[in-house]
């Protein structure tokens, strides 16, 4: 056996039990759910998008979403990953700057206009930037934009990536890392508010 | 940098077909190799803008690919296409995807044959009143992609009500939350052209 399915374990699923026989019947979702998990974090190959970084990033995605459990395991994961832990407190900082509700944006001038909602425009502080790097300031600002208000991505922010030092293909890695990480976060919750109407799933976890 | 100077974005969501434009390079055709074949699952995506471009980290898009797949087309005791597409709509239509509204906004219409409702919600908005079922989904599909997430045992209620059960349940579950995945990445990368 390999690593534990990720989305299981975040969410509380034993075997054996309802939520596990119901998984069970969508096999091939939750084995590429963890396979997606597995070639973000463990890559073969991390040439532009470093594993220090994509533990970054996760930390900070998932900090924006406020869900203590998840969130203390990719602070983990960060703590364990080489020339992590001494990012984690700088990015303790930066998820607590960047903590807001979204989604929020602008839609393209028309119609829609009238449904522009306005909201935190984040930027890492001027303070964090030498401990953090330009790659990492420029991915979590670009982070924040995609968790927060996705839809006032624009062409401009692939230049900032692009300046910072990114590569397409890393650029492509980092979007799907952020994009991935948006699912398996609301997966989980939404597994775990189901299990805890059940009854049952939550109990593995609640002893962990 | 991909010339953007052609793209005519749309300004409203809509059932129409759309094109999309990346903002960084996709790789050529005649770069591809077997392993970018092996990420692409079906070889025809080779044709795409698109996919050539998350091709890029072949690995990652292979299971993103197959995740998809199970979670739309597998309909084996479950939920119908239908209501997962909706699923999908809504949440592209709450998170401002354009482009990925468009595509299953089509077919959720197709499979439901409620091409009107389907149509008031990407005019309305996700508070678009379709009836007891439909609203449960969507509303459930809008409390998973509130950040923070704001899915809680209400929605679990709603659904149940509606006549959902557990497994169905899951279904929406996993078709809504793998359109967060599916917005931002069409956000980040690029736009919808008309």
């Amino acid at each position: 056996m390999g690593t534990k399915d990720i989305i299981d374990t975040l969410a509380g699923i034993e075997p054996g039990s309802a939520l596990d026989g119901i998984r069970a019947k969508r096999v091939q979702a939750r084995d590429n759910a963890q396979k997606s998990y597995l070639s973000l974090f463990e890559p073969i190959d991390a040439g532009d998008f470093s594993l220090v970084e994509r533990a970054a990033v996760a930390f900070f995605v998932i900090g924006l979403h406020r869900n203590p459990d998840v969130a203390a395991f990719y602070r983990a994961k960060l703590a364990a990953t080489a020339d992590g832990a001494r990012l984690i407190e700088a990015i303790e900082v930066e998820i607590a700057r960047g903590e807001t509700s979204g989604p929020y944006g602008a839609f393209p001038a028309g119609p829609l206009s009238v449904e522009n909602k306005a909201g935190l425009i984040y930027r890492v502080s001027a303070e964090r930037k030498p401990e953090l790097g330009a790659r990492l300031v420029a991915a979590f600002e670009h982070a924040h934009l995609l968790v927060l208000r996705p839809r006032d991505a624009a062409s401009a922010d692939m230049k900032a990536l692009l300046a910072a030092g990114w590569s397409d293909t890393g650029i492509v890695t980092f979007s799907q890392l952020v994009a991935f990480l948006s699912f398996q976060v609301r997966v989980v919750t939404g597994l775990r508010v189901l299990g805890a109407s059940l009854g049952r799933t939550a109990t593995a976890a609640a002893g962990a | 940098m991909s010339a953007a100077n052609n793209v005519n974005p749309p300004v409203v969501f809509t059932q129409d077909e759309l094109g999309w434009v990346s903002w960084i390079d996709p790789l050529p055709e005649a770069e591809l190799t077997e392993r970018h074949f092996a990420g692409l699952v079906d070889r025809a995506r080779a044709k795409s803008e698109y996919f050539r471009l998350l091709v890029r980290d072949p690995e990652v898009l292979e299971a993103r690919t197959k995740t998809d797949k199970d979670i739309f087309y597998n309909v084996a005791d479950g939920l119908p296409r239908a209501e997962r597409e909706l699923a999908a709509a809504a949440t592209s239509r709450y998170n401002g995807c354009i482009y990925c509204a468009s595509v299953h906004a089509r077919f959720a219409s197709t499979y439901s044959k409620r091409r009107d409702d389907v149509q008031r919600l990407l005019d309305e908005g996700v508070g678009a009143d379709l009836g007891e079922r439909w609203n449960a989904v969507v509303k459930a599909s809008v409390a998973l992609a509130a950040t923070p997430i704001a899915f809680g045992p209400d929605n679990i209620e709603e659904l149940r009500r509606a006549g959902l059960d557990d497994a169905e349940i899951v279904d929406v579950i996993n078709g809504a939350s793998f359109f967060n995945w599916a917005n931002r990445l069409m956000l980040s990368l690029g736009e919808p052209s008309k």
